[in-house]
């Protein structure tokens, strides 16, 4: 009691400041639904008055306080879009959050199954054959040879030029170069332009700078790879079935820097 | 002081107490008990290597022979954890090859592990038994040749789903000719061949040998002479299920070395299966306690006539091509199941399939009356089928489904399917896994907090309305460990609420969520006991507004202190800036020594 005393001596910013180890008591964590939806882009939201130190506190149970909270229009923070699930509207997508590209496309991480579990169907049939014709049937199924991935990623490390954090790619899930170029395109684009921008995260309006030219050296970026052999090599040269079996590692280099990328016999690991 | 039993009693007694949580109780009565416990603990489970430091583990147990090791968290496994992220065991090893000579057996699980480590292991610890990588990647056939010239008692060698730069299959040739101790070897994760003669001697003169699990790269027409050298298996492996045309004699050769293991109770395997070959299988059905056919692409039909004749099945892992109709033959079966795990057979493809429903789900609880462990996706459920389970089978106590589009409501009533998983909590007490999907708000997670108070792990995706969701769980869940969350609109409110809940748990994964970067600051700075790490892969936090929302949040408990090993995408919260740039280098250094 002292304490709320004291509180409403001391000035606000001293307040903020000032841990509070107590329940919230009279002060409303929900205050207004108008605070509320303005709580998670509040750039003075006073966060020590929520913290609890103590033991677990219970809400006050207003529920109709939380339901504005996630339909904020007013985004100066990363844009999200979160719709209200409304139990008789059908199901609604939700935008994955935390995808700065706007490209829509597979959820990453979802279903959430292990990616040697994925492309199975396709890596042979979609579907098992009627039992049958077995002779039939066991030319599709067995069409591969032992080698091959039976929907097991083969996934390759892939660095890019100006972007410190690596990926990795399932070459499984390609059948060509072409296909290959848009994924890397893809992959890279929303992170390039992140790298570019600079401290603030709102107004990602621009548009991202397409990644284009990989393979013939038009572009800014040229997609190169290491073997099995440790030799540098251009991507495109061989067919994709031998590509694939001896790519290691992939690398985007900026076309400009080409010439000074030795080719060919491995000098240095290829740094990251 | 304790007066009762000398130390000797005591130290006889504890020697019987196997269980860790048995010694971790006994070590909370009292000093000397505590003392006594320590200096005899053989077995460590640490559920976070992060969670305290290699050094204070070993001193405080000298008589160390075995370890398990958990790294990165749980999501790891889809992908959402960059590469880099952590979880080395490199410092673990090293500190043990200095002080714990007498190490015998390493067991990790979603860890980083160089072929420098299984160097080290290979020649630091010269008793070493049993080496267990689970889900683990950084080494190739390098780091085993390593294990297999140097370790001469080795038991065990299992790299289950473990992703290895397989750059020759020749490794198996360095386990010597006078090495004849293999137990288990699990090498399903290699994606080429190995040397099969090398394996096929191997085999051949290790007598103890139980457990052979091969890669699908071993053909089918090697399995037959494979088996022969090791008759005495109780769990296999196969490799290829197939070739590439049917050969009768392949078939019979089949059928006679099956039907030589009279001890086999386990089968796995069964890449790319051809249904003719199938019936090989048919003499040892009856013994079968386990099958795993999660990779085999085969028709529901045939699947029913293999486990048909399983009666003795324990566990099955399928495709969802098995189908309600062939759950309802397994539900007519398997009495005996305990554990269903029903894989999708094409998870980006999100058209209704009328094959496998909640139905078939529901079949199999009605059959199955000892069914406890499920994990089950598809593309449909009700409130009804989960209420009926909910009723039906009270001791269910691990239940994971997933229904594969994000917000799918009841698909009979349109209704979220709260009410359906507020039966399951409140029926089935003993719960302590439970995976939710489908639309839900707040209210089933209230319902979780008010009955779940078993649980230990929750995990939960694109879910909820509010904070309230979280701190109904946070404050409800009295036994939660971990709890993982994706894209939900919980925030800032919930976790600083429940801040204190946090130092009772292994560890928190918040990731698409609306917690902003100041919470988490201020949640690090407030909380020492806890690590609160942020990662973002778009550049650091602290040049965005604090009300930003962070991408991903870690937040687990530790003795150790804020890591030293993170990549430059990863921020430790409360960390004053002095320290930053200590950390920054030595974060780059660990991640160029783990290239």
């Amino acid at each position: 009691m002292n304490e709320m005393t004291r509180n409403e001596r001391e000035s606000s910013e001293e307040r903020k400041l000032e841990l509070r180890l107590a329940p919230p008591g009279v002060e409303n964590w929900f205050n207004t639904s108008n605070n509320n939806k303005q709580r998670a882009y509040d750039y003075d939201y006073d966060y020590e008055s929520k913290l609890s130190l103590g033991n677990f506190l219970h809400f006050p149970s207003n529920k109709a306080i939380v339901k504005g909270k996630e339909s904020s229009s007013s985004q100066t923070c990363c844009p999200k879009s979160v719709e209200l699930q409304n139990g008789d509207n059908k199901v609604t997508a939700v935008s994955n959050t935390s995808q700065k590209r706007t490209a829509p496309g597979p959820v990453v991480g979802w279903p959430p199954i292990r990616s040697f579990r994925k492309n199975l169907a396709t890596s042979s049939n979609s579907k098992p054959s009627p039992p049958e014709s077995h002779t039939q049937q066991h030319n599709k199924v067995a069409g591969k040879k032992p080698i091959d991935n039976f929907g097991k990623g083969l996934f390759v490390k892939i660095n890019m030029d100006g972007v410190p954090i690596g990926r990795k790619v399932d070459l499984n899930a390609y059948d060509s170069y072409q296909n290959l170029s848009s994924a890397v395109d893809e992959l890279f684009r929303g992170l390039l332009k992140a790298q570019r921008d600079s401290s603030s995260c709102r107004g990602n309006k621009e548009e991202e700078k397409v990644i284009s030219g990989l393979l013939d050296g038009s572009g800014e970026y040229t997609l190169v790879y290491e073997d099995n052999e440790g030799d540098r090599m251009l991507v495109g040269d061989v067919p994709w079935h031998m590509f694939v079996s001896t790519v290691k590692r992939l690398r985007v280099l900026k076309s400009t820097e080409l010439s000074a990328f030795t080719l060919g016999t491995k000098q240095d690991k290829i740094p990251t | 002081m304790d007066h009762s039993f000398p130390q000797k009693v005591l130290e006889h007694l504890f020697s019987f107490i196997d269980s860790n949580k048995d010694r971790n109780a006994i070590s909370l009565v009292s000093k000397s008990w505590y003392e006594i416990e320590r200096r005899s603990r053989k077995k460590i489970f640490i559920g976070n290597c992060y969670a305290v430091s290699p050094t204070t583990v070993i001193k405080r147990f000298p008589e160390l022979r075995s370890i398990t090791l958990k790294g990165k968290p749980h999501f790891a496994d889809f992908n959402l954890v960059p590469d880099g992220w952590g979880g080395y065991v490199y410092t673990w090893i090293e500190a043990m090859a200095v002080s714990v000579p007498l190490l015998e057996e390493i067991r990790l699980k979603r860890m980083v592990v160089t072929d420098e480590s299984l160097e080290l292991i290979a020649k630091s610890f010269k008793n070493f038994k049993v080496l267990v990588l689970i889900s683990c990647e950084g080494f190739s056939t390098d780091g085993l040749e390593a294990i297999a010239s140097n370790c001469r008692n080795l038991k065990e060698l299992n790299l289950q789903e473990s992703e290895v730069e397989d750059l020759s299959g020749d490794w198996l040739c360095y386990f010597p000719d006078s090495y004849t101790s293999l137990v288990s070897l699990n090498i399903s994760c290699l994606n080429n061949e190995v040397n099969l003669s090398a394996l096929e001697a191997l085999l051949g003169r290790c007598p103890n040998l139980q457990t052979l699990c091969l890669n699908h790269a071993v053909p089918l027409d090697k399995l037959p002479s494979l088996l022969s050298q090791c008759p005495q298996l109780v769990e296999l492996g196969t490799g290829v299920y197939s070739t590439e045309e049917m050969h009768p004699d392949v078939l019979s050769s089949l059928i006679t070395a099956f039907s030589g293991c009279k001890q086999l109770k386990s089968l796995s395997g069964f890449w790319n299966v051809l249904p003719s070959y199938l019936p090989a299988l048919y003499p040892i059905c009856s013994r079968l306690t386990s099958l795993n056919l999660s990779y085999a692409i085969i028709q529901s039909s045939d699947i029913v006539k293999l486990i048909g004749q399983c009666p003795n099945l324990l566990r099955l892992w399928v495709l969802d091509y098995i189908e309600d109709v062939g759950l309802e033959a397994v539900a007519a079966s398997c009495k005996d199941l305990q554990e269903l795990r029903v894989f999708p057979s094409d998870p980006s493809c999100l058209e209704l399939n009328n094959a496998l429903t909640e139905r078939g789900l529901v079949s199999v609880f009605k059959g199955c009356p000892k069914l406890q462990s499920v994990l089950y996706f598809c593309r449909q459920m009700s409130n009804a089928a989960l209420s009926a389970i909910a009723q039906i089978r009270p001791n269910l106590t691990r239940f994971r489904l997933c229904i594969l589009e994000p917000h799918t409501p009841d698909y009979l009533t349109l209704q979220p399917l709260d009410s359906g998983f507020g039966a399951i909590v409140e029926h089935c007490k003993d719960l302590q896994r439970l995976s939710l999907s489908g639309l839900l708000t707040d209210r089933v997670f209230e319902y979780i907090g008010t009955h779940a108070k078993k649980l230990e792990m929750l995990s939960v995706a694109f879910a909820g309305d509010s904070d309230l969701g979280l701190h109904y769980v946070l404050s409800g869940c009295e036994n939660l460990r971990k709890l993982e969350i994706r894209d939900c609109p919980f925030g800032d409110e919930a976790l600083l609420a429940n801040a204190a809940k946090l130092e009772t748990m292994r560890s928190l994964w918040m990731s698409s969520c609306s917690v902003s970067y100041g919470a988490c600051k201020l949640l690090g700075q407030k909380m020492p006991k806890l690590n609160v790490e942020v990662i973002d892969e778009s550049g650091p936090p602290d040049s965005r507004p604090d009300s930003c929302p962070v991408e991903k949040l870690y937040i687990y408990r530790s003795i150790a202190g804020p890591r030293l090993d993170m990549p430059g995408f990863v921020w430790t919260m409360g960390d004053d800036s002095s320290r930053k740039l200590e950390l920054d280098v030595a974060g780059v250094e660990a991640q160029f020594r783990n290239l």
